[in-house]
């Protein structure tokens, strides 16, 4: 064979070997989704997003309760990760010199790789602890600490993406630097802003570690911020290692909600990236 | 003199890094005073130590005074927002505000920078700005649609109708139409001619036909080999095209370098 011939077969060859090894991880994905949907469809009736757990044996029930927890403790952990999380990302991108940023880049990007269940840990000691009980608040606090290097992160990108020359016009017309920074600057980021946040909250929507030793679980209704709370997360665990058939589904029909949330939260994050000059 | 400008042996820093020195030069109102000179001779620097822009940037520091009615803009008592307001600037590039409408690009400095948010002030603002600008026949219709959509000629007069806009008394274009088509340079140029009557403008280009074109005065700067940018010659644009002074000025105008 010539030599152009075996180069050209070689190609052929590793880019089969490339399609293959993407093929394998879009097929993983399927065939969990495939699977979690073939095992959990079934749960999904009306009444498990209204009802609470009933006993083993009894049918019906649902994990309203655990749906209402997550959304409850995620929207907590939300409201105090966001603003600092994109305030300290904005700083980072826009003044972000010298050791100070250099150090909160790097502890950031440090708290990113940290283990969920040891935040956990550090939750449980800084608020449940002091409070001698299990609570909402301690798991937001767990969530809130996940969340927050991963929207820092984002938004520096974001920020950073934005055209230098965009903020010198708007600070050549005599418009203050907050005012640059906060309506000409980052209105140009928010796209990428709300892909992270997005994102943060798909990652710690799913997190079960950390909420182990804070929100710890309760089979009632439960709101109260300074009460054991229930959780999909935890729904999932306690009842996918259940010896109890029903309960096992439940389990499944939980994870499928979990998928499904995920699933649309990163579909969310496509759309805002995509709407970026469409206003 | 009523809005006088001039520097008074201006020095300027990149770290330490000297970019321009003692540069002294008077820009008489209401006329085009143009900047020219090869690249890296420190006219852009120059200009944006006018508005104060050069400090904008990380490690940078100036030497000297700049005068404006017979202050110095580098006082401890200035201040940058109400000094950028009487010297606006158009940059190089076109760099309409990505998220905003047209007009509301136009009325971004008014807005954000001043105080005036009456609806039908603000509707005279804009339209008077883009007229001067020389838009906006092509825009009245579609205010609405983002500063982004325009074509690259077209933005960079919406840039200028939004440095227009606040009314500054100096207005300094920084290689305005480097990166237009002849066409859209020429409707810049045209603008500049009709608005200098009640600006004064400062334009540093590389383009020596288009400071021929449409300057009052021209100033010529050099830098040597590792020394910073200076002032070589500063004169009428008719004597410095036809019977410059220096040597130097002589080569560069006649294309023998740069």
């Amino acid at each position: 064979m010539s030599r152009l011939a075996v180069r050209n077969a070689w190609s052929a060859f590793m880019i089969c070997v490339a399609a293959a090894c993407a093929g394998i991880a879009a097929l993983l994905l399927a065939i969990i989704v495939l699977y979690v949907l073939s095992k959990g469809a079934g749960a999904l009736r009306p009444t498990f997003f209204t009802q609470i757990p009933r006993p083993v044996g009894i049918p019906g029930g649902g994990v309203a309760n655990a749906i209402l927890g997550s959304a409850e403790i995620i929207a907590l952990a939300s409201i105090a990760a966001v603003p600092i999380g994109t305030a300290a990302g904005v700083y980072l991108a826009l003044f972000g010199r010298g050791r100070v940023a250099a150090s909160v880049r790097f502890l950031s990007d440090v708290l990113t790789g940290v283990p969920s269940i040891a935040i956990g840990v550090f939750a449980y000691a800084l608020v449940v602890l002091p409070a001698r009980q299990f609570s909402a608040v301690s798991a937001s606090v767990a969530l809130g600490i996940i969340m927050l290097p991963i929207i820092v992160r984002t938004t520096e990108e974001a920020v950073r993406l934005v055209p230098h020359t965009i903020r010198e016009g708007a600070l050549a017309l005599g418009i203050p630097a907050w005012k640059a920074t906060l309506l000409v600057t980052v209105p140009v980021a928010r796209p990428g802003i709300t892909t992270g946040v997005l994102l943060a909250i798909a990652r710690v929507a799913g997190e079960s570690a950390p909420l182990l030793f804070t929100a710890f679980g309760n089979p009632q209704w439960s709101v109260g911020l300074t009460h054991p709370i229930a959780a999909l997360p935890l729904v999932i665990f306690q009842y996918a290692i259940s010896p109890y058939k029903d309960w096992q589904q439940t389990a499944w029909g939980g994870a499928l909600v979990l998928i499904a949330l995920v699933f649309a939260l990163n579909l969310a994050a496509r759309v805002a990236l995509r709407s970026r000059f469409a206003r | 003199m009523k809005q006088e400008l001039r520097t008074d042996r201006l020095s300027a820093f990149y770290g330490a890094h000297c970019a321009i020195r003692d540069i002294t030069m008077t820009f008489r109102p209401k006329s085009i005073t143009a900047l020219i000179g090869p690249s890296g001779c420190g006219k852009s620097t120059l200009l944006r130590c006018l508005n104060r822009m050069h400090e904008v940037i990380a490690n940078t520091t100036v030497k000297g005074q700049v005068m404006l009615d017979g202050s110095n803009v580098y006082d401890s008592g200035i201040d940058t927002t109400s000094l950028r307001r009487r010297v606006g600037m158009v940059f190089q590039r076109p760099n309409p505000f990505p998220t905003m409408s047209i007009s509301d690009n136009v009325l971004a400095g008014v807005r954000l920078a001043g105080d005036v948010s009456d609806r039908s002030t603000l509707a005279e603002i804009a339209e008077r700005s883009l007229r001067r600008a020389a838009l906006w026949d092509e825009v009245k219709d579609i205010l609405n649609r983002p500063g982004t959509s325009l074509s690259g000629g077209q933005q960079q007069r919406l840039c200028i109708a939004r440095a227009l806009a606040i009314e500054p008394e100096v207005l300094l274009m920084d290689e305005p139409a480097s990166s237009l088509d002849p066409i859209s340079t020429m409707k810049i140029e045209d603008l500049m001619r009709e608005i200098k009557t009640d600006f004064t403008i400062i334009i540093v280009t590389h383009n020596m036909q288009q400071a021929a074109r449409v300057s009052d005065f021209t100033g010529f700067m050099l830098a040597g080999e590792a020394a910073p940018g200076e002032l070589i010659e500063f004169d009428e644009s008719s004597k410095i095209f036809t019977t410059p002074q220096d040597k130097r000025t002589e080569d560069y105008i006649t294309g023998r370098f740069g």
